[in-house]
């Protein structure tokens, strides 16, 4: 991925310039951590480079591929098979089990018939260890499974990209752990590329490399 | 695409009351609308066939009271002439040459029958008791091919007035007030003061109040006795149609070949007619008017599951799904309560016109009727599924749409 000139101003409740000039490259099977005080812009600029977010300046690419100035749905495609996310807050359909979460994604992008989908989608519950929850409601899961789930999700379509907001940020040590380890895994064994925001220290000293930024700008 | 179908299916079942109270809106409505048409229908239909089996479909009389052309219009033709106060003439209500008239029209191929008619307002005395009403001198027979009088008749037969030659088809409920049975002999007395026994040879019910208590019938001979005319003095003549719907046209045809009035059926029962119009309007805006109550209860509750799932969509727009899946989800939702709710709709409506079909209701003398009479019109059904799934498509429409644009990005931020 790399982007080019990226400023992004936020208009309300006045004009304010929350992201200034941000270059930056991140190489396939790193394993990235973007770090800061809060308010300088991190998530902001996650979401930017998720493709959920289009108002801004400058460019951006992924895999070769130019997506700045591309139509809602183009981009809402691309994220369906590129690109894996995990919120902070794991965002799961309650109505929905386990293993239902996590084959949604795949079956929108419809290019498996479900009874496979059904068979990755149990696959991927087994690396996250959590195989036992899979038909229970998502709703009646702990916050660590329920995370763990949200993982599973965003590794369904086998993307290229997995983004994080936070991804341990409302679980306990235990459970960050569990959840560092996988991304490390993914990384080493799998080869994806993982771009996380973090408060955790540990976690960013941990990871391949570290970005901070400070006031909309990178520093480092 | 399946998928946008099971995420509805687990909408609607994740929150069944709710879905079942939108259903119901649908349901209610569609219910009432199907029995209150049905019923309308009913009513309308009954009352407009007795109104014209009993009544002609042209009837061709002399109106004396139709403004005439003062005969200083003849000698000044275009000048200004001012005729003050003019006074009718005591003109008599005769057509001349009604039986030749009534043969030629018969001619007409679209003419079902002409039956002459003389009629005179008769006083009928029985005892002490004496009652205001009508009596028609008539061909019995061609009378007969017109209203279908024989099967009208509650007593005696229709033939009694050819062997007879005084004799009287008296209305039932001028029959029941005078304590009258076939047999019975009535004292019939004119506006002149003529004076004349009839013997009461059949007894007739129309179903209408109007006539059955006013009207009785006898040979044109008898009536001519007692109004003191020639044998071809003749007030009327009944016209029935083939087509009823000519009957405007075919009206004015034969009033310019005769030059006296023909009024259609139309123009002499245009109350009622615009009564029935009214009834119509009425019982089509109610039913709107639930129906878009109902809809309104729709478009509110998917506003209200929409944004109570404002997360679930960002969920779903990050992980992929396009805005129109997500409005196709809501959509879907909405078409689902349409259609099912529908058709309980029309269960409902069915269920209802059945038993208001049960219902006794007398008619009383006004009208005979013992039921209420309901129309089973497929027709009503019809339209009722289309309305209740238009309504429910429309309201659904812009919630879908305002889901379809939710900003992930907006949601999530602001969690």
């Amino acid at each position: 991925m790399e982007t080019k000139g990226i400023n992004k101003y936020f208009h309300e409740p006045q004009k304010f310039q929350v992201l200034k000039d941000i270059n930056l490259k991140v190489y396939k099977g790193e394993f990235l951590s973007l770090v800061g005080k809060s308010g300088c812009g991190k998530s902001t600029l996650m979401y930017l480079l998720s493709t959920m977010d289009t108002d801004y300046e400058g460019s951006l690419e992924i895999n070769g591929e130019s997506l700045t100035g591309k139509k809602a749905d183009y981009l809402a495609s691309f994220r369906n098979q590129h690109i894996g996310f995990v919120f902070q807050f794991h965002f799961l359909l309650p109505e929905f089990t386990a293993l239902q979460n996590v084959m949604i994604p795949a079956l929108k992008l419809g290019k498996l018939p479900e009874s496979k989908i059904r068979k990755r989608a149990m696959e991927k519950l087994e690396m996250l260890g959590i195989t036992d929850q899979a038909e229970k409601m998502s709703s009646k899961l702990s916050g660590g499974q329920q995370q763990r789930v949200a993982i599973a999700r965003a590794l369904i379509n086998d993307p290229a990209l997995i983004m994080g907001d936070e991804p341990t940020g409302n679980l306990d040590s235990t459970n960050s752990d569990i959840v560092f380890d996988i991304f490390k895994k993914l990384t080493r064994d799998f080869g994806q590329t993982i771009i996380a925001v973090t408060h955790d220290d540990d976690f960013a000293a941990n990871s391949d490399r570290t970005i901070e930024m400070s006031d909309g700008k990178i520093v480092s | 695409m399946r998928v946008i179908f099971s995420i509805a299916k687990t909408h609607l079942l994740a929150k069944p009351k709710q879905s079942l109270v939108a259903m119901l809106g649908v349901t209610f409505g569609i219910g009432m609308f199907v029995a209150m048409v049905s019923l309308m229908s009913g009513l309308n239909n009954f009352t407009e066939e007795l109104t014209m089996t009993s009544s002609p479909d042209i009837h061709i009389y002399k109106d004396i009271t139709e403004p005439q052309v003062a005969i200083i219009e003849q000698l000044n033709p275009g000048e200004f002439n001012y005729v003050h106060h003019p006074k009718p003439k005591n003109e008599s209500q005769k057509i001349r040459n009604a039986f030749q008239i009534a043969q030629l029209i018969r001619q007409d191929p679209d003419v079902l029958g002409a039956a002459p008619q003389l009629s005179s307002q008769v006083f009928y005395n029985f005892g002490p008791v004496q009652l205001n009403g009508n009596i028609s001198g008539v061909d019995i027979l061609e009378e007969d091919k017109l209203f279908d009088l024989s099967s009208k008749m509650k007593a005696g037969e229709i033939s009694g007035l050819l062997t007879t030659t005084n004799g009287l088809i008296m209305g039932s409920g001028l029959a029941k007030t005078l304590s009258l049975t076939v047999g019975d002999v009535v004292i019939v007395t004119s506006p002149e003061g003529v004076t004349i026994s009839l013997k009461v040879v059949g007894i007739f019910q129309m179903g209408l109040g109007e006539i059955d208590n006013t009207r009785s019938y006898a040979n044109i001979a008898t009536v001519q006795k007692i109004l003191g005319k020639d044998q071809g003095y003749i007030t009327d003549i009944n016209v029935k149609l083939v087509d009823l719907h000519q009957a405007k046209d075919k009206a004015v045809q034969i009033q310019s070949i005769f030059g006296y009035k023909a009024e259609d059926w139309e123009t002499a029962n245009a109350t009622f007619l615009a009564g029935a119009v009214i009834r119509n309007v009425m019982t089509y805006s109610v039913s709107i008017t639930l129906l878009i109550v109902a809809g309104f209860g729709i478009y509110n509750i998917l506003n209200m599951t929409i944004f109570s799932k404002m997360k679930d969509i960002a969920i779903l727009k990050a992980t992929g799904f396009a805005a129109k899946d997500v409005t196709g989800i809501f959509m879907t939702q909405s078409l689902v309560i349409g259609i099912v709710g529908s058709v309980l709709g029309l269960i409902l409506g069915f269920v209802l016109s059945y038993l208001l079909s049960l219902a006794p209701f007398d008619g009383g003398d006004v009208i005979a009727m013992d039921a209420l009479p309901v129309s089973f019109d497929p027709l009503y059904y019809v339209i009722g599924i289309v309305f209740g799934v238009a309504t429910t498509a429309v309201a659904g429409y812009m919630p879908s749409r305002k889901a379809g644009h939710v900003d992930p990005i907006e949601i999530i931020r602001g969690i």
